[in-house]
């Protein structure tokens, strides 16, 4: 098991650097001079030489690609926010943390009502409740995000106000707890929306097959009670591959959070990088982008790990 | 009792042959929409796609106006007789504009997924017939682009260009062909150790040709799936960066930037019309091309499994 985790994490490093050099070619993509705003009329053309040199823009793109990521590694510096020439790194970092609580808490609301849906969609297939919640999570695989996120501001934010509208708390003076929830339940509900209609209709799928499966028959037949069939035999076997959809399916979440976020000013990595985009503060956009993606390599890591430990079938030795 | 006639059973001969090819011929795909009629949710999908692709086509000859005249007086007009969705702040009807919309948001996601089709296909065929290194290679940077969040990378690039319909395009099918091209290599592993392919090298047949001729062929139910699904899923895209403004701009009306106008809250609670209508075409037209999507997988295979 322990060779497993080595192997498994020595395994995300290329993966990584593959996802800084997209990250970083990128943003050398992008249009426009970087020492345009430097140029002065009446300056001596040997200044903008000196200026080009300083920022590093006069050397191949390789020897640029060097330098960034050895600052990243190194120092965990990605560059200076164009805005207010703050460090990247402490413009993202505080913003992590919201942005992990809104996911998090869609992720934890999206797997407790999916679960239910999921299993009892399974077990009473085509029953009306099973067509009502396919009915549903084909809806809420069609809805774009930030449509359902401006109903459901319109409708109890601003029509029936029993959630304020925006924001993450009320004042900054002192930690109230029923005034946070009382704002992340919105956002957190719309994030979850889309999640419960494709988790449910996973979990269906993933307990239709295990009950199928041998062992659940030989519970049965030596006379277990349904119930215990069902949530001591199937469900566990059922669950495991939830694990791996929640990490699969974290760069989607990531993008719905961003709208999320934006419609809700909700103060996390996704508006962050959002705004960034329309003052094309370029060394903002990709912190953002590498560090959204470093955490789905993380999510994908763990949930491997995890998934070697609940199901004893996975090979250790390969990958 | 005679004999029987020795040259009408000749001639029954010479017709059983030609009969016997055509059914086979035709088995593969009766079957399949065979399997897909019994499939209600897909049909429906189906029937309904089809409507929003002939009001696309015939939007000139069925809207009430046209999509650039504008009465600045009539500006947020309720639904009615003369306006059955209503008119926009600027005085657009609102059901010639969706009208005109589906054929701009219909155009970019058959174009896209086919872009992305093209690329996911070629990719994955190369990676998994050549398989060793590079496939290594390969998947690897499938996965890297897979771990960074699709909506980052496709608001990196779209404010990167002049936002066009083109732009549009080429965006949301530059990062869309991963998903495709790793189920193009899996079926491409499994498919080449088969004996046939053996057989194929064996005539001396080049890889391209072994490629497109033997392997392919056999892949195309999951690709057929994808791609159908592909639809729905540019349509949303392309709807998320138009509301942002990052993707079709107005005048040109699509189904995603005429959701700009509820960004305005304010607004939208007296007028709900002007987003409703395009959000509806959206929602529908995102399931049924998912029901028909379904049903073509149940249809094809019914052993594939999400």
């Amino acid at each position: 098991m322990p060779k497993y985790i080595i192997r498994r994490t020595l395994q995300s490093i290329p993966l990584l650097f593959i996802i800084s050099i997209i990250t970083f070619l990128l943003m050398t993509l992008a249009p426009g001079d970087p020492t345009a705003v430097y140029k002065n009329p009446e300056g001596k053309p040997q200044n903008l030489e000196m200026i080009k040199k300083e920022l590093g823009v006069d050397q191949p793109i390789y020897v640029q690609y060097y330098k960034w990521i050895k600052l990243l590694v190194l120092h965990g510096n990605l560059g200076y926010s164009f805005q207010d020439g703050r460090p990247v790194t402490e413009k993202i970092m505080e913003r992590v943390p919201a942005t992990l609580e809104l996911m998090g808490t869609a992720i934890v609301i999206s797997i407790l009502v999916a679960i239910p849906i999921g299993v009892y969609s399974a077990v009473k297939q085509y029953s009306l409740l099973d067509y009502i919640f396919t009915a549903y999570s084909f809806l809420g695989i069609a809805v774009p995000s930030f449509f359902i996120a401006l109903v459901v501001m319109l409708v109890f934010a601003m029509d029936l106000g029993w959630f304020p509208v925006s924001g993450m708390r009320s004042s900054y003076d002192h930690f109230n707890l029923w005034d946070r929830v009382h704002h992340l339940f919105l956002p957190a509900m719309t994030l979850a929306f889309g999640l419960i209609a494709s988790k449910s209709r996973f979990m269906r799928s993933s307990m239709l097959e295990v009950i199928k499966q041998d062992y659940v028959r030989t519970a049965r037949a030596k006379g277990l009670s349904e119930r215990k069939v069902i949530f001591k035999h199937a469900l566990r076997n059922g669950l495991i591959p939830i694990i791996t959809i929640i990490a699969n399916r974290l760069p989607d979440l990531f993008g719905g959070a961003l709208f999320i976020e934006t419609i809700f000013a909700w103060p996390g990595m996704g508006r962050l990088s959002f705004s960034a985009i329309f003052i094309r503060d370029y060394q903002v956009i990709m912190g953002t982008t590498l560090i959204a993606a470093v955490l789905v390599v993380l999510a994908n890591l763990l949930a491997d790990i995890l998934y070697a430990f609940v199901d004893p079938r996975i090979q250790y030795g390969k990958s | 009792m005679g004999l029987p006639n020795p040259v009408v059973n000749q001639s029954k001969n010479v017709n059983i042959r030609p009969q016997e090819t055509e059914l086979r011929y035709e088995s593969k795909l009766a079957v399949t929409w065979k399997r897909f009629k019994k499939n209600k949710l897909a049909v429906t999908g189906l029937i309904v796609f089809t409507l929003i692709v002939l009001i696309a086509i015939l939007a000139p000859w069925i809207s009430p106006s046209k999509p650039d005249v504008y009465d600045i007086l009539d500006s947020n007009l309720k639904p009615s007789a003369k306006h059955p969705f209503g008119t926009d702040s600027m005085g657009g009807d609102i059901m010639t504009r969706v009208f005109y919309g589906s054929r701009v948001s219909l155009t970019v996601a058959m174009l896209t997924m086919l872009c992305s089709v093209t690329i996911g296909v070629i990719y994955g065929s190369i990676s998994g017939f050549f398989g060793g290194i590079i496939d290594n290679i390969m998947m690897r940077i499938v996965d890297a682009i897979q771990s960074i969040p699709t909506f980052f990378l496709l608001l990196i690039v779209a404010s990167l260009m002049v936002p066009t319909m083109w732009s549009t395009i080429f965006v949301i099918s530059i990062f869309g062909w991963t998903g495709l091209a790793r189920i193009v290599r899996g079926e491409i592993l499994s498919i080449k150790r088969r004996d046939f392919i053996e057989a194929a090298r064996a005539t001396g047949e080049k890889n391209k040709s072994i490629i497109f001729f033997h392997v392919l062929p056999n892949a195309i139910a999951p690709i057929v799936v994808i791609a159908t699904l592909d639809i729905a899923s540019v349509i949303l895209s392309e709807a998320a960066l138009s509301f942002l403004g990052l993707g079709i701009q107005p005048p040109t009306p699509s189904w995603g930037n005429m959701l700009t106008s509820a960004q305005d809250l304010t607004t939208v609670l007296d007028y709900p019309w002007a987003p409703i209508f395009p959000g509806m075409f959206i929602i529908v037209t995102v399931m049924a091309v998912n029901f028909i999507g379904d049903g073509l997988r149940d249809a094809l295979d019914p052993r594939m499994k999400q």
